[in-house]
């Protein structure tokens, strides 16, 4: 046994143990354990493989430094826990990821000898190749972190707002004394810290505080105006000061698993501290080596001594503390410090402890596999051997700047004592304090906190109430770091890791220079640098400085890379919390959607989520089977289907005209009250926006149709129109598609079902001929009668007010019952408006034609000067004459069904696509294969042959006019 | 997200609002421009780095569509005289 529980000390709960497994050995720990605590406290260092070259590795940082992830086999299986940050749980059972069979067995481990055929930007190189195809499944399931369990844990999660004065990232000293200043004085204050007590390196690193952490957090809690979040971690600032947080476990509410917030801070002090660096040297990715002060977090918070025979590396003060912490434990302790100076008050403790100095010496690299098992020290020209199971490396510190640079307003400026980069004050509603902007010594750090506190209270308009400054040891802290980055190895094949997470050694970022890769950013996407689970937290500054050791540059001319949402790892689950699905996108439901259940319909989208039938199967229907049986039902008889989710606006005004005129094709000079006209709508790019018919209601009053899915899109475009472009004209628009219902009948019996229906009005074909409007009662039931057609038959639209719907659909199945009234869905609706040769929305409309290409240039009003699209049209004519146009398609053989959107290419050719289909339909009318689709010059070219090119077909077919049925028009308007 | 001052509600979260890009003049005569300077009305914008005038449509509240000064560096609005952009 060499790394062991402590009898005493930590935060942990000796008297509550905790039984658990990982890769197969049953284990035990205590509350207040994370996994990776627990795990060093059996003895287990040996805790996954590297990402790329499988090699054995452990714990290195106590933190969201660390990226040892593991998986939870149970309970509630969930794949990539970060082992250093996750509370054990009870009965966990947990396994290591990356290795197989078990991180002490791993086959993987083969590219660990193998390592030189993945260098740094292998997978650029690979990805490029012809023959990836080869090496994907392989490069899958060996570069893979951990595997989704087959039943994931759906984390219980709740979304909430908030808003505060003050929010403090962070409770070690900085923030405790910031949240104290603000809390008393008066401020809403949030205080958040990612550990589950407040406190930071004060308890990481057991600072004898004489009780000032209790004591302001007793103060804290009894501030009503003071919100205090463990475990909780402010993990992205966006915008305006709007902070997301993330609560894990919340403990107000035992049935959480995360609680996610947004909160809006006036001010935002960002005491997040800062994370140790380690320095490279050959083998430095050896089980049992770990940043010093990783080391103290162990024995200080969950008394766990991880090793015996310590060597502690070190070329700044900070190490000396965990030199004492290790020799109180009662492990044998060397320090090796590359300063040639030691600090005479740590040199004198050291001696008292019995730890031995050496200094102007360096560790050159460790030996053992699975753990270190022994280091070589050059002091001077002498090489020396120390057997250890622990080494301990401190190469400084990088504040947490993380939180600011995502501000975008803050920037780093090179510290030239600490050789890091820290935040420069800004003017701004953020302020950074603590050691994270390089102020290490607790009590200076409390100080900087008030001051941040101050600042920002000051910002608010809030009177400050500074506490007295406590007084805490300072003893040890990085004042000053003698830069130390990498220390040259003997062999030049010999691996010095700067990112554990990526895999990525020194030789990598020298080869990324060589190819060319010069500047950080490249270097960082070539190499993966910084890329990995831990983001870089404690090897990003290590790879600016080599970057700018091999490029011969000063650290501060490298520059940094740009830090970005989220800090640590966040679950999406956390961050959905309920809204997921349809929750977060609601349905839309026209009134009748009960009724097209009950009677049997498959339901589904039909543009901005309005839900609508698509067809109603009978006993042995398949979808086909339904939609052309529903489709013969209105060649021949009658149909009745559920138009409600159109779009519809009111216009009001006396310059609806004129705004008709403007956005619409067509000529709206003319429209009398109860007449209507069908228009298309450009935007002004030239291109078509949507379609549809617009109805005078009176003098006054016009109703404008829009496609379902456009409505929206429609609502913007007249608005920008009347608030922008035209604010002088009189309208107005009201969108009432929610107010109206429809039962659109159509088929050559829909006079005779709506005549059964006994309209107190009119309905023959003079009184209300094709594109008139009605309006007048069925029973007591008001409707609105439109007579337009999307199928190609004799149609009447009936509209009534919402309430009414479900009453009117009743009497229409009940009047039309003995006529064989057939409800229809969407697929019958598009197998009947393909045949009458209707465009639709999203079909042959696709960003890309103009009203001309799909044959409705004779709509264009002949008169008007202008309208919205007019001059881009003709530009786009002028300079490119060979337009791409709306064709109909018969497939030669006349069973073959194209697939919508497969692309059309001259014989031979797989590249030169010339157009594509927009619909094919199985046609009721003709009993074959039909399609309409855009090509190339189309119009000319009526009776040629063409080709349609799927994955593994290519399928002939005729070009042919874009109609199919009722050519004239004839059954549309009888 | 942003928060954004509407004329006429105050100001609100970004949520409410649809963004309708850089504040573009009102359409002009089509007749009286050539190719270059119509095609230039409709595709170019300035996509400046730094202060520029953006308009956003109150869609989910009162319905008004007004322009504002925004820094696309800093996010940092500010409201303009009544009636301008």
């Amino acid at each position: 046994m060499t790394a062991t529980r402590l009898p005493s000390g930590g935060l942990v709960n000796r008297g509550n143990p905790i039984a658990f497994r990982f890769d197969g050995m049953s284990l035990q720990g205590f509350a207040g354990d994370t996994i990776a605590s627990a795990l060093l406290a059996n003895d287990v260092l040996l805790t996954g493989r590297s990402f790329k070259l499988h090699r054995p590795r452990g714990f290195f940082g106590a933190g969201y430094d660390d990226g040892i992830m593991v998986e939870r086999i149970g309970p509630r299986a969930a794949t990539n826990q970060l082992a250093t940050v996750t509370p054990l749980e009870q009965s966990g059972d947990y396994r290591s990821v990356s290795t197989w069979p078990n991180a002490r067995t791993d086959l993987g481990a083969v590219f660990g000898v193998f390592g030189r055929l993945l260098p740094a930007g292998f997978y650029y190189k690979t990805f490029m190749l012809p023959t990836f195809h080869l090496f994907e499944p392989f490069i899958r399931r060996a570069a893979g972190l951990g595997r989704v369990p087959e039943a994931a844990w759906e984390p219980v999660s709740e979304a909430r707002f908030g808003d505060c004065d003050v929010l403090v990232a962070g409770g070690g000293a900085a923030g405790l004394a910031a949240a104290l200043t603000a809390g008393r004085s008066g401020a809403s204050v949030m205080l958040v810290d990612d550990g589950p007590s407040m406190g930071g390196r004060l308890i990481a690193d057991a600072i004898a505080d004489g009780g000032w952490r209790d004591a302001v957090l007793a103060e804290l809690a009894s501030l009503p105006n003071v919100r205090i979040m463990p475990s909780s971690t402010v993990w992205g600032y966006h915008e305006h000061n709007l902070l997301t947080v993330i609560e894990r476990r919340p403990g107000d509410a035992p049935d959480l698993d995360f609680r996610h917030w947004k909160l809006r801070a006036k001010q935002v002090v960002v005491a997040a501290g800062a994370f140790e660096r380690a320095i490279a040297f050959a083998n430095n990715d050896r089980p049992g080596i770990m940043l010093a002060s990783a080391v103290r977090s162990f024995i200080n918070r969950f008394g766990v001594l991880p090793g015996q025979r310590a060597v502690v590396f070190s070329n700044n003060d900070s190490a000396y503390g965990t030199a004492l912490a290790l020799a109180r434990a009662g492990a044998r302790v060397t320090l090796v410090d590359a300063r040639v100076q030691a600090p005479a008050e740590g040199e004198g403790a050291l001696k008292a402890a019995g730890v031995e100095l050496i200094t102007g010496s360096r560790v050159t690299e460790a030996f053992g596999t699975k753990r270190i098992e022994a280091v070589d020290i050059v002091v001077g020209s002498e090489t020396r051997r120390l057997p250890c199971d622990l080494l301990a490396l401190s190469g400084g510190w990088n504040p947490a700047f993380h939180l600011a640079s995502q501000t975008r307003q803050a920037r780093s400026v090179w510290h030239e004592e600490l050789h890091t980069f820290v935040a420069e004050h800004v003017d701004a509603d953020f302020h950074v304090a603590g050691a994270a902007r390089g102020i290490f010594a607790a009590s200076e750090a409390a100080a900087d906190g008030m001051r941040a506190a101050a600042e920002a209270l000051l910002r608010v308009g809030i009177k400050a109430h500074l506490p007295d400054t406590p007084d805490l040891p300072d003893l040890f802290v990085a004042r000053k770091v003698e830069p130390l980055w990498f220390v040259p190895p003997k062999k030049k094949s010999a691996k010095l890791f700067v990112d554990f997470s990526g895999d990525v050694t020194t030789a990598d970022l020298g080869l990324a220079l060589r190819e060319g890769y010069d500047s950080i950013e490249l270097v960082k996407r070539y190499t993966t640098a910084g890329m990995g689970v831990d983001q870089g937290k404690s090897g990003n500054v290590g790879v600016i400085a080599i970057v700018g050791a091999l490029t011969g540059q000063a650290t501060s001319q490298v520059g940094t890379t740009t830090f970005r949402p989220p800090f640590v790892p966040v679950e999406f689950g956390a961050m959905a919390g309920q809204r997921s699905s349809e929750r977060l996108y609601p349905w839309r439901h026209t009134p009748l959607t009960d009724w097209h259940i009950s009677a049997g319909a498959v339901m589904y989208e039909a543009g901005l989520r309005w839900q609508r039938p698509g067809y109603y199967p009978q006993a042995g229907e398949g979808w086909h089977e339904a939609a052309s049986r529903e489709a013969r039902a209105v060649r021949n008889g009658v149909g009745v289907y559920d138009g409600s989710p159109l779009g519809k606006f009111q216009l009001r005004g006396p310059d609806v005209p004129a705004l008709l005129n403007l956005i619409y094709l067509s000529d709206f000079s003319k429209v009398s009250p109860g007449r209507g006209k069908y228009g298309v709508m450009l935007s002004d790019d030239g291109l078509i926006m949507d379609d549809g018919v617009v109805f005078r209601l009176d003098e006054d009053r016009w109703l404008l149709h829009t496609s379902t899915g456009a409505a929206d899109r429609v609502y913007g475009h007249l608005e920008q129109i009347l608030q922008i472009h035209k604010p002088e004209w009189k309208v107005s628009v009201l969108p009432v598609t929610t107010q109206w219902a429809n039962a659109t009948l159509c088929g050559p019996k829909a006079r005779d079902v709506l005549a059964a229906l006994k309209p107190d009005f009119d309905i023959s074909g003079s009184a209300l001929p094709f594109m008139g409007l009605v309006e007048g009662k069925i029973g007591d039931i008001p409707v609105r009668v439109c007579r337009v057609s999307w199928t190609g038959e004799l149609s009447f639209e009936l509209n009534t007010p919402a309430r009414h719907a479900e009453a009117l659909w009743r009497c229409v199945m009940e009047a039309g019952a003995p006529f064989g009234i057939t409800p229809v869905g969407s697929e019958a609706n598009h197998i009947l408006r393909v045949e009458a040769g209707y465009i639709s929305t999203g079909h042959e409309v696709d960003g890309t034609s103009d009203a001309i290409d799909l044959g409705l240039g004779s709509l264009i009003g002949k008169s008007k000067p202008d309208f919205i699209g007019k001059r881009s049209m003709d530009i786009r004519r002028k300079y490119d004459p060979e337009r791409i146009e709306m064709v109909g398609f018969l497939p030669l053989s006349p069973n073959d069904l194209v697939p919508e959107g497969a692309p059309i290419t001259p014989d031979n050719d797989l590249t030169n696509q010339e157009g594509f289909v927009s619909a094919c339909v199985m046609s009721v009318v003709h009993q074959r294969a039909i399609a309409l689709g855009l090509l190339r010059n189309g119009k000319a070219r009526m009776g040629a042959v063409v080709h349609a090119r799927i994955r593994d077909k290519v399928i002939p077919m005729t070009v042919v006019p874009p109609v199919f049925h009722d050519a004239d028009r004839a059954r549309v308007k009888s | 997200m942003l928060i954004i001052t509407c004329p006429c509600c105050g100001p609100r979260p970004e949520g409410e609002f649809v963004c309708l890009g850089e504040a573009v003049p009102p359409r002009p005569d089509p007749a009286t421009l050539s190719d270059g300077e119509w095609v230039d009305y409709i595709a170019n914008r300035a996509n400046a780095r730094g202060p520029h005038l953006e308009r956003w449509w109150h869609v989910r509240s009162c319905g008004l569509i007004f322009t504002i000064e925004r820094d696309t560096l800093t996010h940092a609005v500010r409201a303009l005289p009544e009636g301008a952009g």
